[in-house]
């Protein structure tokens, strides 16, 4: 018995020692690492079903919407649900495909989950998320879902809101589109961040994009406690979404509806044009009024997703790229709406303000003829009857005097670039900053961007000086290419006399974009400031109180005393009256409302001319400024400047209904109801 | 004044029961507290567990509760029986066992769960005769090895060589089945009755030597099913398959690591609710009380297990039979195998492997012979004095 007593307690010991293993672990496990597996449980006992917040509106000044919701009949399909049916849930999907009159296979790509080597349509969204099908249910096809739950098992129609567009085409660019926000995206974002739906959208372009924090409010979730087959036990958490705030804009819709109409008339009124965009701005504030371009699309091709063929359409050469808007993207040789820039370089250049100067038919600009338009001589004349008139040649002059001054072909150290410099001082040169999404910066022609070109394009240009231009069949255009070839080649780093006198009418390289022009236009005939335009005015909350005023930042002032400002300002006055935009103003009631402004037509090389029109009104403290430009549209006076005029026509109500009651902008934010309506919209 | 007058004429059945020198007074009262408090959490976990989705609102407690009640009353009728008088029915009970066992392998036996070793009674009732293969097995050795050599303290050589064939057969038997968890418990209680026995060391050594060597073999010679296999590999790396064999062992870490120290309260568990961890009213049972009564209740879980054990182990040292001790530190090398193999592998430190918790899982069978076992100790408590 003695053995057995002493094996006896080695047992004893094994068997305590054992005890303490499993004690220890088991603090280890639920104390020590307890947190850890508190959350792995939560993962694994819950799905997170995002509640999409209501996104907020975009208002126009009177709080007239131009982007709304509008409440749809979605129907939507569980995917796990019908992927544990015997058949994968093809019966199902063949009824639903009987009631919304689609095919079975358009609704069984929809839902698959995209993936390598699944192209679109897919679902980007969670596994867990119901799949939206058909956003645009009527109520019969709904109810027949609904009522027979037995038959569409794993199929809901719900109520979901869906953007909505009262104005049209109006402002499509501007306005901008939502899509399905991607796994990158909601990464950045804020709170949530665990839960990609698929069903949460993002504004992908215009103030949809650049507001894109505020309007779209805080998604809600239900977190559906499920047991290990998925199936729903309960919720067991739930977040009610914040809906989004309201984007309440300085476009007022009238007014854009306006030049909507006016910039289509042009368009048709050119048989080349291509492109086209308007600008009309508060002088006043620097806010945007109206932002067109044509062509324009209607932005419901982004509602429930876009087709493939859908998006190439917006992108393609034949549509005219109907999905850039040309007024912050469009870069065109501005033509003789710069010379604003250019009597002001002359000015700082010590040119006396009301000195005479004269106007030849032609200048000889380092040995070659630059012509007056037509070649037509016009005499004396002071800075104002040149702008007036648009006379050519005494900007010629100026530029060459300042090139040669800057050493010419041979720079000196640290040339002053009078012109260039000017330019940059008017905002050209540099993207505006407005409120929109890739803003195109246009381009001045300096001598720093000619080296920068050259450094870029003198390995082909050199190629093909010594190669020549064989694919090209025109003998004496391929001659001439292969000489323009070899110029770019041995001297294209240089800023030759030609390329200053260009510039100096606006004509050449020298690009800028319809917005740039526009708040150039704007400093000279307000207070002298350049401002960075703004579309967004205000974001309030869904319940009417203001979250925040959205100011209009001043980035600059132009080189310019009040009294030389004033001259030039006065000088355009003139042009819509007895200037070169007088033809397409005669019949205009100029004694109720004065228009100034500066007609411009760019040469674009192979191509018909660009159209430009950069205006205001009144001129007498100003509150407008319109501009206007036609790609490939012919004369300023031909296209743009009839466009501004029947924009000027349709604010102030001449011949018909004012758009804007006196002319006078609202500068009050609407108020809204407690109720979120718009009072008295 | 009266009840003395009684008292000293004839001691009364009151008495006789409850007297200072009654039987039922030398009972282990700590240990039968520990297995009813087991019982008692047992049932509150099967119902937890069970009642989402076994008929009735109260799941599969009223079958465990009647469970439980034949198993007390059966572990009260093995009490009351001398356990020196068991020695002489050993032979008897480890052959009905062995018919038991053989029985599966015939038309008789049914397969429940992927593991075809049960016997159907009819009445949806079932009685899986590998658990009571146990306690004959355990018996027949003790029996076998409780008669030492003449002049020594060791057992019989050819008694020894009795017990392994007995061993033998009853592994073999449940091996058919396969249940390779039974097999792994009866070759503890084969080795703890080897041990307790007074079986030389080298003896010992050599088997054991002999054991590894067979492991090896059924693992070199592919002998296991895929399946058990693959429970070992994702023991040593649960992230190998977590969604496949991995499953079982991460999940209930997860539900008992998230009852962190106090738990969730009975009924509170989600991942029980919810029905993550498979099998637990049954091997995963520990994983309920883990969840919904945090460190503290599965710790209280283990410390009653370690009292029955502990008291077991007093119990057989205190024995002063061999046959006594032997069964009684066999039971406590049985239930301390299940315990720790059990509890082990519901926290990650043992494979996963087929094995109830003693007192605790659902489980007719297993419920039966845990209580017969305790009924053996408490018979052995109970008259402990060898003849004199």
């Amino acid at each position: 018995m003695m053995r057995m007593r002493a094996r006896l307690l080695v047992l004893h010991v094994l068997v305590l020692t054992l005890l303490v293993v499993l004690a220890v672990r088991l603090w280890q496990v639920q104390v020590v690492r307890g947190h850890e597996f508190v959350t792995r449980a939560t993962e694994t006992r819950t799905r997170a079903v995002i509640v999409p917040a209501v996104r907020g509106q975009i208002l126009d000044s009177s709080g007239r919407p131009l982007v709304r919701n509008k409440t749809a009949l979605v129907v939507s399909v569980d995917r796990t649900r019908l992927s544990r049916m015997k058949d994968g849930g093809v019966k199902v999907l063949r009824k639903l495909s009987a009631v919304l009159g689609r095919p079975v296979s358009d609704l069984q790509q929809r839902i698959r989950p995209c993936g390598p080597g699944v192209g679109k349509p897919c679902w980007t969204g969670s596994p867990y998320q119901p799949v939206p099908l058909d956003e645009k249910v009527d109520t019969r096809e709904a109810l027949q879902i609904l009522e027979r739950q037995e038959e569409f098992p794993g199929v809901t129609a719900e109520i979901h809101s869906v953007r909505q567009y009262p104005g049209g085409r109006a402002g499509a660019q501007m306005l901008g589109y939502l899509q399905p926000v991607t796994e990158a995206e909601l990464e950045k974002r804020e709170g949530l961040k665990a839960s990609f739906s698929g069903v949460d959208l993002a504004g992908r372009d215009g103030l949809e994009y650049v507001y894109d924090d505020a309007l779209r409010g805080k998604s809600g979730l239900r977190r559906v406690q499920v047991d290990r087959m998925g199936k729903a036990l309960g919720v067991e958490e739930q977040i009610t979404p914040v809906p989004g705030d309201h984007l309440v804009t300085s476009i007022d819709s009238r007014v854009q509806a306006v030049t909507e109409k006016a910039l289509a008339r042009a368009m048709k009124s050119a048989p080349a044009a291509d492109g086209g965009a308007a600008v009309v701005l508060d002088a006043r504030t620097g806010r945007v009024v109206a932002l067109a371009s044509a062509p324009g699309y209607d932005p419901e091709i982004w509602a429930g997703g876009i087709s493939a063929r859908g998006y190439q359409w917006l992108l393609s050469e034949k549509s005219g790229k109907p999905l850039v808007s040309r007024a912050i993207n469009g870069q065109f040789a501005p033509g003789s709406t710069f010379k604003i820039s250019s009597v002001a370089a002359m000015l700082r250049a010590g040119y006396p303000l009301n000195g005479t100067y004269s106007c030849p038919g032609s200048y000889a600009v380092g040995g070659r003829a630059f012509n007056n338009f037509r070649g037509i001589a016009l005499g004396s004349l002071s800075l104002h009857t040149a702008l007036v008139k648009s006379c050519d040649t005494i900007f010629y002059r100026a530029a060459y005097e300042q090139y040669l001054k800057d050493g010419g072909r041979h720079p000196k150290r640290k040339p002053k670039e009078v012109f260039a410099n000017m330019a940059r001082a008017f905002g050209f040169g540099r993207p505006t900053g407005v409120d929109l999404p890739g803003e195109s910066p246009g381009r001045i022609p300096d001598r720093a961007w000619k080296k920068e070109l050259w450094n870029q394009t003198s390995a082909t240009n050199c190629e093909r000086s010594r190669k020549g231009y064989p694919e090209v069949k025109d003998r004496a255009r391929a001659e001439f290419l292969k000489r323009l070839a070899l110029e770019n080649c041995t001297e294209g780093f240089l800023l030759r006399p030609g390329d200053s006198a260009n510039f100096s009418i606006g004509q050449g390289d020298v690009l800028v974009t319809p917005m740039q022009l526009a708040r150039a236009y704007m400093a000279l005939v307000s207070d002298g400031k350049l401002r960075s335009p703004r579309i967004g005015w205000a974001q309030v909350r869904p319940d009417g109180k203001v979250v925040r005023t959205i100011p209009v930042p001043v980035v600059g002032k132009l080189p310019l005393s009040e009294k030389e400002r004033l001259y030039i300002k006065n000088a355009l006055s003139q042009v819509a009256a007895d200037g070169t935009a007088a033809g397409a103003f005669a019949g205009f009631p100029m004694n109720k409302v004065r228009v100034g402004g500066k007609t411009g037509t760019a040469e674009v090389w192979g191509k018909q001319d660009t159209s430009w029109f950069a205006s205001f009104a009144p001129t007498k403290n100003p509150q407008y400024v319109v501009v206007a430009m036609i790609s490939q549209g012919g004369m300023g006076a031909q296209t743009a400047a009839p466009a501004v005029r029947e924009i000027y026509e349709g604010i102030y109500g001449i011949k018909r209904k004012p758009a804007v009651p006196g002319g006078r902008l609202t500068t009050r934010l609407p108020t809204f109801a407690p109720d979120g309506l718009v009072a008295g919209g | 004044m009266s009840t003395r007058t009684i008292a000293m004429r004839r001691p009364s059945l009151l008495r006789r029961i409850a007297g200072e020198d009654s039987t039922v007074r030398r009972l282990d009262g700590v240990m039968l507290v520990a297995v009813a408090g087991l019982c008692v959490i047992g049932t509150l976990l099967v119902w937890s567990s069970t009642r989402t989705w076994a008929p009735g609102s109260t799941g599969l407690v009223k079958k465990h509760l009647l469970n439980e009640t034949i198993g007390a009353v059966m572990c009260g009728l093995v009490a009351m029986v001398d356990h020196r008088a068991m020695r002489a029915y050993a032979p008897l009970v480890f052959l009905v066992s062995l018919v038991g066992l053989g029985l599966v392998i015939t038309p008789l036996g049914a397969t429940i769960n992927g593991s075809h070793s049960w016997i159907l009674l009819g009445g949806g009732f079932a009685v899986q005769p590998s658990e009571f293969a146990k306690v004959g097995l355990l018996l027949i050795i003790a029996m076998l090895l409780a008669q030492p050599a003449e002049g020594t303290d060791r057992p019989r050589g050819l008694d020894v060589a009795l017990a392994l064939l007995a061993a033998a057969i009853t592994m073999g038997l449940v091996m058919l089945q396969p249940d390779l968890g039974t097999a792994m418990v009866l070759a503890v209680i084969t080795a703890a009755g080897l041990i307790i026995g007074g079986v030389r060391k080298r003896l010992i050594a050599l088997l054991t030597l002999i054991a590894g060597l067979g492991v090896f073999a059924v693992f070199y010679f592919q002998m296991l099913e895929p399946y058990q296999v693959a429970r070992f590999t994702a023991f040593v790396d649960p992230s190998v398959d977590p969604r496949g064999v991995g499953y079982n062992s991460t999940q209930s870490m997860i539900a008992i690591g998230s009852g962190q120290l106090l738990g969730k309260g009975l009924l509170e568990g989600g991942q029980t609710t919810g029905r993550f961890v498979p099998e637990q009213h049954t091997d995963f049972i520990f994983t309920v009380a883990g969840e919904e009564f945090g460190f503290l209740g599965s710790v209280t879980v283990v410390l009653l297990l370690g009292v029955v054990l502990l008291r077991g182990l007093k119990i057989a040292r205190q024995c002063e039979d061999r046959f006594g001790t032997l069964v009684a530190g066999s039971i406590v090398c049985w239930f301390a195998f299940q315990t720790f193999i059990n509890v082990g592998m519901t926290i990650g430190i043992m494979p996963i492997t087929g094995l109830p918790l003693p007192f605790v899982s659902y489980g007719g069978t297993a419920t039966f012979a845990n209580l017969i076992a305790v009924g053996l100790l408490q018979a052995i408590k109970m008259r402990r004095q060898a003849f004199s």
